[in-house]
């Protein structure tokens, strides 16, 4: 057939440009930020200087300090009110069950300005200052949604049968969760928390509108610098942090696949 | 741990969005159904019909559907594609599209400028080919741009788990049954993929309609959505009750979706990542 | 009078270096009812899938009616496929589900509406039409499938482990339905399974497979009386397979006892492999057996007896026998002559990888 393998190779040529179109800015970015211009478009020479600077730049430490503690503060405890809840939620009647998880659904399908405006309106209603604790409280909530919604298919998968195995084996119910439950949806938990941090990672709305003043994220940091002109130092930075992310993917994927070739 | 002693588990959680969702939410119908003085009015949400605020929420809607018609075209055949590779349950492809989300969105987004500026990467490529330059930055093409960079990955990975969910031999049924590959598609596969298509949809629709920042940084100030308007209204007009008026406005889009959703992806399969 | 209908000639296949298929060679005539029998992973599947248009094979041809199909995609074929777990549309109404392949030719509409009630009559499930695909049981949904392939009244239909789902009494059933079927139909059926009882009770032909070759191809006597080699004696029903000397033609010696069988051609004193069928060993008394045992194990199954005599060089002889005797009693083995099935020794290691009982 032909016909199919020219279907094929077109299929790869498109899936090339797609990811030629996903991967083109962050390479400009990488390029950019050994570049000894400050120009956005011009090749002045290489340089590691900005990658020195950035760790000399209180602003950009404290932001990427900030934005790193909350991540994982938010990520950390979404994860444990929504691993918590997901049990909750999956042993509830049906009518109550679908109401929560319609308001679940809201912080996830709602505008990001609206979700931030809405928090900040709260914030200020209830006259919690605008701080670092008013972001962790905004990114709590928006992330909780993710984490149940990986841990949820998990639990309706596994919980019944292996739970009730393990009493009639004689565990007592907590015992029977965490030898039995908790591992069958632990790869959900991790997804979820996964999942939490990076969406805490990348928010820059919601942040905005909640974080006052005298507080920065690197998103904040970054759209304060977008009209004055942004430090290289900051695309050295984003640079590191996708080049870890980047290694620790390839390196889990291949000790996963030594894994499984063991097996 | 009996079941009634475990649905209470997820009373904390059930606090938290009673005081972080639902009340916030119920705050931005108060300050947009009333005035300064705290007396009800209709006036801010019937501001969506003046001049400049109706004209941005137009080009907003044009922008974003536009942005979600050009993702959806993009990621179907994207999504095709990744199926007839039969990836090990999809880790790769999750791996693929989450990573950008690494590089942080507003620097991401900010790399086109440098791409598309006039003596931008792209502009100095095309020229070296003796082609003709391209010249969209601060253009709501810009825009439409950077809103199906930032979205794509949200048309693709629903679209691409109802895929792969479709049988094999579902497929090769309707072949058998004498369907042509367009034939396949258009009855087949098409209607299948409904739930993650409304999906997708909603969720670069919602985000495209209301963003104010792709619009800032690759519009220049020169194109205004009605989120650059909102967003104005909080942070330099300082009009609170204007801007919940319009934000309500928005909510009614995002109702609409969430409507689509429950009707057409009951299962949430869509949604999840 | 039946001329072949479907020819595969010299097919090949391999799956990501692995050979499934090689040089296979099937000619299957107009209205059979052939089916491929072989454990999971022998190439029938894939056989199928070839004549069905599902999978290209590497190498050779496929014959249909006298024309060179092997390019042709599946849409194309006058063949249809009841899918191993239905795969049927789930978006779909039952009476969308059968009409789909009739409104893809553009049928006329009182046309289609008429095969829609007569197929839904002929697989009994009169009246279902609008009902909904997901509420079906698992032998209504097969049912549905083999109705949406038939209305399109092909030549052939492919069946892929059909039943393969169902419970037992279900599977039973079916299985005379099919039969029934395929008479009223008059059209060819091949059909894939692992199962033999499946094989023996609807098939005119049955196709044995394993490791990408066809082991032996008969009627369901032949091959169940006369297997050709120790594999499909031992896939196909239970039985005692012994390896044993050929002494003259119509005289075997198995274990130092001569017993009288009706092949030749063997040649003298040649190494063979006899199969015995359980049920066709005689228990008798001891000074009248060719050989002598003692029943070691004794297991009531309902219309027989199954029992182990375990002869003094230490083989077990499985018996399936009306007659009980008890554990520990010494009887005598005695076999007809025509219920011995001389093999010629396995020539591959492949082959006798399959596991002779020695």
């Amino acid at each position: 057939m032909i016909f199919s393998k020219i279907r094929k190779v077109l299929g790869d040529i498109y899936l090339v440009f797609v990811l030629i179109f996903l991967y083109a800015p962050i390479a400009t970015l990488v390029i950019l930020s050994f570049n000894t211009s400050k120009s956005r478009n011009r090749w002045g020479g290489f340089t590691f200087d900005w990658y020195g600077e950035l760790f000399k730049s209180s602003t950009i430490m404290s932001a990427f300090r900030n934005t790193l503690i909350i991540a994982f503060l938010s990520a950390l405890i979404a994860t444990i009110i929504g691993t918590i809840a997901a049990i909750g939620i999956n042993n509830m009647r049906k009518l109550p069950k679908t109401a929560v998880m319609a308001v679940n659904n809201i912080p996830m399908l709602n505008a990001d300005i609206v979700t931030g405006i809405s928090l900040m309106l709260g914030f200020i209603a209830f006259g919690i200052s605008l701080g670092f604790k008013t972001i962790l409280i905004s990114h709590i909530t928006f992330n909780i949604p993710y984490v149940l919604l990986s841990v949820m298919p998990k639990l309706k998968q596994t919980e019944r049968v292996t739970y009730e195995a393990a009493l009639d084996l004689g565990a007592t119910p907590l015992v029977a969760f965490f030898k039995v439950v908790f591992p069958d949806i632990f790869p959900g938990i991790i997804s979820g928390f996964l999942l939490a941090f990076t969406m805490s990672l990348d928010d820059f709305i919601i942040t905005y509108f909640t974080k006052g003043a005298g507080i920065n994220t690197i998103s904040t940091l970054v759209y304060s610098e977008v009209r004055r002109g942004i430090k290289p130092s900051l695309y050295a930075l984003s640079t590191i942090i996708f080049g870890t992310v980047l290694i620790l993917l390839i390196v889990s994927n291949i000790a996963q696949n030594k894994i499984k070739k063991n097996k | 741990m009996n079941k009634d002693f475990r649905k209470v588990l997820a009373f904390p959680y059930i606090i938290w969005m009673a005081g972080f969702t639902i009340i916030p939410l119920s705050l931005i119908f108060i300050y947009g159904l009333t005035d300064k003085s705290g007396s009800f009015t209709f006036a801010n949400v019937l501001a969506i019909f003046a001049g400049e605020h109706f004209k941005a929420l137009i080009l907003s809607i044009s922008l974003s559907v536009v942005s979600t018609v050009i993702c959806l075209i993009m990621a179907f055949p994207l999504a095709l594609t990744l199926k007839s590779k039969k990836l090990d349950k999809g880790s790769l492809i999750v791996f693929i599209f989450i990573l950008p989300m690494w590089m942080n969105f507003l620097l991401r987004t900010l790399a086109w400028l440098s791409l598309l500026e006039k003596n931008g990467i792209i502009n100095t490529i095309l020229h070296f080919l003796h082609l003709p330059g391209l010249n969209i930055i601060n253009t709501p093409a810009a825009i439409i741009l950077g809103m199906v960079y930032n979205y794509l990955p949200f048309m693709v990975l629903p679209i691409y788990n109802v895929l792969e969910k479709i049988d094999d031999n579902t497929i090769n049924a309707a072949r058998d049954l004498g369907a042509n590959t367009m034939q396949t598609f258009t009855k087949v596969i098409m209607p299948l993929s409904i739930p993650g298509i409304v999906s997708g949809v909603t969720m670069v629709f919602v985000p495209a309609l209301t963003t104010f920042v792709i619009s800032n940084i690759l519009g220049g100030s020169k194109v205004l959505l009605i989120g650059n308007v909102i967003e104005q209204e909080f942070t330099k007009g300082s009009n609170w009750n204007l801007g919940s008026g319009l934000s309500l406005i928005m909510m009614i889009f995002i109702l609409i979706s969430m409507a689509f959703i429950a009707k057409y992806d009951k299962d949430g399969e869509g949604i999840s990542v | 009078m039946s001329t072949s209908l479907i020819d595969l000639e010299h097919i090949s296949k391999s799956f990501d270096g692995e050979i499934v298929l090689d040089d296979l060679n099937l000619s299957i005539k107009e209205n059979s009812f052939v089916t491929l029998l072989g454990p999971s992973g022998c190439g029938k599947t894939t056989t199928l899938r070839i004549i069905g248009g599902f999978v290209q094979a590497d190498s050779g041809r496929v014959i249909f009616d006298g024309k060179d199909i092997s390019n042709i995609p599946p849409n194309k074929r006058n063949l249809n496929t009841v899918f191993q777990k239905y795969a049927l549309f789930p978006h779909m109404s039952i009476a969308e589900n059968i009409a789909f392949g009739l409104k893809i030719k553009n049928k006329p509409k009182a046309y289609i509406d008429d095969k829609i009630k007569y197929a839904l009559k002929l697989v009994n499930l009169k009246g279902f039409e609008n009902r909904n695909i997901n509420l079906l049981s698992g032998g209504q949904q097969q049912r549905i499938a083999i109705a949406r392939a038939i209305v399109n009244e092909p030549k052939v239909l492919l069946l892929d482990e059909p039943l393969g789902a169902l419970d037992l009494k279900l599977r039973q059933d079916m299985q005379y339905e099919l039969i029934r079927l395929k008479n009223e139909l008059g059209i060819t059926f091949i059909y894939v399974t692992h199962d033999q009882e499946e094989a023996l009770t609807m098939s005119d032909t049955i196709v044995v497979m394993n490791q990408g070759y066809i082991q032996q191809m008969g009627s369901p006597e032949q091959i169940y009386n006369e297997p050709e080699n120790a594999f499909v004696a031992d896939f196909i029903g239970e039985s005692n397979i012994i390896a044993a000397t050929m002494v003259q033609d119509r005289l075997v010696e198995i274990f130092g006892a001569k017993f009288a069988c009706v092949d030749e051609g063997f040649g003298n004193n040649k190494p063979v492999d006899v199969v015995i069928r359980p049920e066709d060993i005689d228990l008798v008394e001891p000074d009248k057996g060719t050989l002598v045992g003692r029943v070691t194990h004794l297991i009531f199954k309902g219309v027989h007896y199954e029992m182990e005599v375990t002869t003094p060089n230490g083989y077990e002889w499985l018996v399936h026998s009306t007659d009980m005797f008890h554990v520990g009693k010494e009887v005598g083995i005695s076999v007809d002559p025509f219920d011995i099935q001389i093999m010629n020794k396995p020539e591959s290691e492949d082959e006798e990888a399959v596991g002779v009982n020695e």
